[in-house]
């Protein structure tokens, strides 16, 4: 027995060694920008460029538009489908698993490919299109982390009853989801909400490729040019990742505590 | 036969007649499946099936010829190296990772712990990890000048290279490695104490157990967790482009350059690229979803 | 005596599960571990088993000292309560499992897994895989999988739990035919009275760790030892009576002066004792001659179809009495004045368990 927890714990070691050793690097790394000393000089100059205040919160503001859209395609979806059309959710799970299969690379060139000059819907024409074309691209990509985040949501809370209930009362379908199901569901959202944010926030092949001032290609841009201030972005955006996770276990953590009922 | 249905209905204040659900149904999927097919389903198959195409929209099984070209040929090779390498890798690390947690009879905090720094670590793959790893294995990373001034090693003088096969393979493991894990988890958890138990009293021995029950059971999720670590690995383009521009030949960055500037000078070639790469992150996780359907079926 | 237990106690760390179980089984014994959730029964089980390490005792099979030796070495099958059949074979290979690990000839193999196949019942059902059967189908493959190998003593861990009532009665029924016919000596864990009751040739009844009682069932049922054990197994009546007289055994209780057979020696005057008295040993308004006497009136009446339970209440003590329904009488009312009797070696004196 404690052979084997000696091999566990230098597993466990070894792992953390690899994990926490890039981290510590690139901290490190950032530091290093004036010579001889540590400085934390390299942070500084990346919060006060104006292209990272510009291009983050351009993707902020993506990122909120494709929460909204990502919500409010998936939860009345993912409702209907368990309540009234069982039949369908071999379909609909087959669709939210697509974007796992099919590389964001390939999804965006089939935009561009479609939604160009020359095809009915010109997105790509105008900077407004062109950022629509983005969000949706977005929720495309985040779509399989948001519909399983709402299911299982679902699954914890009884629908049919809540429903017939509510239509008891008087209740119509637009009152019932908004101000019954998704008050319910509260903490599934906003786990599918964070995971949105983390993967949009550092996004960068549909930025690129479909020429918006987003975060991922400026990130891009500076780890071509500079050589300090890209490790402290990547800090940034480590520090970014790691507060979306953690506030997602902590409003978990709190569902656990104070059940619903 | 759920609770709604045992419910007896009281009866209704007011004379509003039951909405029909059926069709409200249908119209509240529909903004779903529309979504779907416009900015999903559509946009791929407009590729794939422009990859049959010619520059004049007739049918044409040129395009799959022509991806037989050296520089086409070699990208999907290196590819194919680098995600196997960095599945096989991320799947031997992670079976022991995720092992030493669930057997390991490590303290009770691990498991969260490892949980949620995978879900961070598996997301954190693009521009940043690269930029990450090019300070730590970089020329002047900080591993590179720790080794050099502790060991006198220069790792780069004995032929190595972040940017390269190999640096992209280690680079690739950051997320690959948390990916195993957190899919491991929950199928080696899934293996009930009593089954070892049972084993045990019926006289076997651990090795026995493992060859003869756990392995049988487990080798489905290994090897579809695996292929899933390949498909994910397949697709993926941010990470090599943050560290290696596009100076390293891989399929993603190769189709990048095409969708960019048409480097193959034929559209319809890049059609191809794309339908070559749909084609094996798509047999990669059939297979994972077959597999994992099987071991589903035991473990009722 | 075929199966020793000595001493055995079980620690962790400041909270005590097991203490100081002693116990003798002879070979082809049939015995039941009874008690509530957390009473210690399946440490001790385990213990048997080899998954715990006793804190302290000893274990002995035969002359054998199995207590240091690991559960694969110690010859011993077992029951679990979720059956633990290996979903990746089949009921065959399952059974033939303990067999196999002991490199069995193959000829042989077939042949035991065929007689316990038609032993449990189910000798068509060889090559499906568990999850292909229903719940008491498993747990009969399991029972025929601890078997196979011919083990010395058989352990089942509640293995009825998970089942549904109807078949619960009808797999009790074949476990103790099974267990009848080999010979085997089987150590039960249940919390189920009735099972145990019905399966075991004696009971150890078990509570917080302690041993309660161990007896026949007749013994446990009508002579309960401890007011634990009374109140356990069957429904009880306690009464709370004042010692008069020890060694003749008069006592009142609310007053009212009561002789019970047995005595209450060396208690004094005055101290309180606590005595049982089942429901069906209780007659109503028919007094016998020689028994006890109690007055006092009807609390409550309940029709339970066959059985009409009423409740008496004295003063601070009440009883509760179970007859037969008979439709030729009229249910007695609420608050009407009563006299009930009962012989006087109906009751039973209890005592706190030693501590």
């Amino acid at each position: 027995m404690n052979r084997s927890r000696l091999g566990a714990w230098l597993s466990f070691a070894i792992g953390a060694l690899y994990f926490l050793v890039p981290l510590i690097a690139t901290m490190e790394f950032a530091m290093r920008i004036r010579r001889g000393q540590y400085t934390f000089d390299a942070f500084q100059i990346v919060l006060t460029d104006a292209r990272f205040q510009a291009t983050f919160t351009y993707s902020t503001v993506v990122a909120l538009a494709t929460i909204a859209v990502g919500t409010l395609l998936v939860v009345p979806t993912a409702y209907w489908v368990r309540l009234r059309l069982p039949h369908l959710r071999p379909v609909v799970e087959f669709i939210t698993l697509l974007p796992l299969v099919i590389p964001a690379i390939v999804i965006v060139f089939g935009y561009l490919r479609m939604y160009n000059s020359s095809s009915l819907v010109p997105l790509t024409d105008t900077d407004l299109g062109t950022d629509i074309l983005l969000t949706f691209g977005y929720a495309t990509l985040a779509l399989p982390y948001m519909y399983r985040s709402v299911d299982a949501g679902l699954q914890a809370i009884d629908i049919h009853t809540l429903t017939e209930a509510a239509e008891n009362l008087g209740a119509r379908w637009p009152t019932i989801l908004f101000r019954i199901i998704l008050p319910n569901i509260r903490v599934a959202v906003l786990s599918g909400a964070l995971l949105t944010f983390a993967i949009v926030i550092g996004e960068f092949t549909l930025a690129s490729l479909l020429n918006r001032p987003a975060f991922g290609p400026y990130l891009q841009l500076i780890g071509a040019n500079r050589a300090y201030e890209p490790a402290a972005l990547a800090i940034i955006a480590f520090a970014i990742t790691w507060a979306c996770m953690g506030l997602i276990q902590l409003f978990a953590r709190q569902t656990q505590t104070a059940p619903a009922r | 036969m759920t609770q709604a249905d045992e419910v007896v209905p009281l009866p209704t204040l007011t004379a509003r007649p039951r909405m029909s659900m059926p069709s409200w149904a249908w119209l509240g999927t529909a903004p779903f499946f529309l979504f779907a097919l416009l900015f999903l389903i559509l946009p791929t198959a407009y590729l794939l099936v422009g990859a049959f195409q010619d520059v004049e929209g007739h049918f044409t099984l040129e395009n799959l010829a022509n991806l037989s070209q050296p520089s086409i040929v070699s990208a999907y090779t290196i590819s194919l190296q680098v995600s196997a390498a960095s599945a096989l890798g991320g799947a031997v690390v992670g079976s022991l990772l995720a092992s030493a947690v669930v057997f390991g009879g490590l303290p009770r905090w691990i498991r969260p712990t490892v949980v949620t720094f995978s879900g961070v670590a598996s997301n954190f793959a693009g521009i940043p990890l690269a930029f990450a790893f090019l300070a730590t294995l970089g020329r002047a990373g900080l591993v590179t000048t720790l080794l050099i001034t502790v060991f006198d090693f220069n790792i780069y003088s004995a032929g190595f290279n972040l940017l390269s096969f190999w640096g992209l393979v280690i680079t690739y493991l950051y997320f690959q490695i948390p990916l195993m894990v957190l899919i491991l988890l929950p199928a080696l958890e899934g293996l009930k104490r009593e089954w070892r138990e049972a084993s045990e009293i019926l006289g076997a021995s651990r090795w026995q157990y493992w060859s003869w029950v756990a392995f049988p059971i487990i080798w489905p999720s290994l090897l579809g967790s695996t292929l899933l670590l390949f498909a994910n690995a397949f697709g993926a383009i941010a990470t090599a482009y943050g560290l290696t521009g596009s100076s390293l030949n891989i399929v993603p960055i190769l189709l990048y350059a095409q969708i960019r500037g048409d480097v193959l000078h034929n559209p319809n070639l890049g059609y191809a690229l794309a339908l070559g790469m749909v084609v094996i992150t798509g047999l990669s996780n059939l297979a994972y979803m077959v597999l994992r359907r099987r071991s589903e079926r035991w473990m009722r | 005596m075929f199966l020793e237990i000595s001493n055995l106690r079980k620690t962790f760390g400041t909270y005590t599960a097991v203490q100081h179980f002693d116990m003798k089984i002879d070979r082809g014994e049939f015995i039941s571990f009874l008690g509530p959730s957390g009473c210690g029964k399946t440490t001790t089980l385990r213990m048997m088993a080899g998954f715990e390490t006793p804190t302290e005792g000893m274990i002995r099979i035969g002359n054998r000292d199995i207590t240091g030796l690991r559960p694969n070495q110690r010859k011993i099958g077992m029951v679990f309560q979720s059956y633990a059949l290996f979903p990746n074979m089949t009921v065959a290979d399952n059974v033939a499992f303990g067999l196999k690990v002991a490199r069995r000839p193959g000829a042989e193999i077939a042949q035991r897994v065929e007689e316990m196949l038609k032993l449990i019942g189910l000798p068509q059902l060889g090559n499906r895989y568990p999850f292909q059967l229903s719940g008491g189908q498993q747990q009969r493959v399991a029972l025929a999988r601890a078997l196979a190998p011919k083990p010395q003593v058989l352990l089942l861990d509640e293995p009825l739990s998970a089942l549904d009532a109807k078949i619960r009665v009808s797999l009790r029924e074949e476990i103790r035919a099974v267990q009848r016919e080999l010979g085997i000596t089987t150590i039960y864990v249940t919390h189920d009275q009735e099972e145990a009751l019905s399966m075991s040739d004696r009971i150890v009844v078990m509570n917080e760790g302690r041993v309660e009682q161990i007896g026949t069932p007749f013994e446990i049922y009508n002579l309960p030892r401890t007011r634990f054990v009374a109140s356990f197994v069957g429904t009880l009546n306690i009464l709370q009576a004042r010692v008069l007289d020890g060694p003749a055994g008069r006592v009142a209780v609310d007053d009212q002066e009561i002789v019970v057979a047995t005595g209450l020696s060396g208690a004094r005057p005055g101290e309180t004792c606590s005595l049982a008295l089942r429901p069906e040993a209780i007659r109503i308004d028919q007094p016998a001659p020689s028994g006890n006497r109690l007055q006092g009136s009807i609390e409550e009446v309940s029709f339970l179809g066959s059985v009409v339970r009423v409740r008496v209440r004295f003063d601070r003590n009440s009883v509760s009495i179970d007859t037969f329904n008979n439709p030729g009488l009229t249910l007695p009312e609420r608050g009407r004045p009563v006299t009930i009797s009962f012989a006087r070696d109906d009751l039973v004196v209890l005592q706190q368990a030693p501590g």
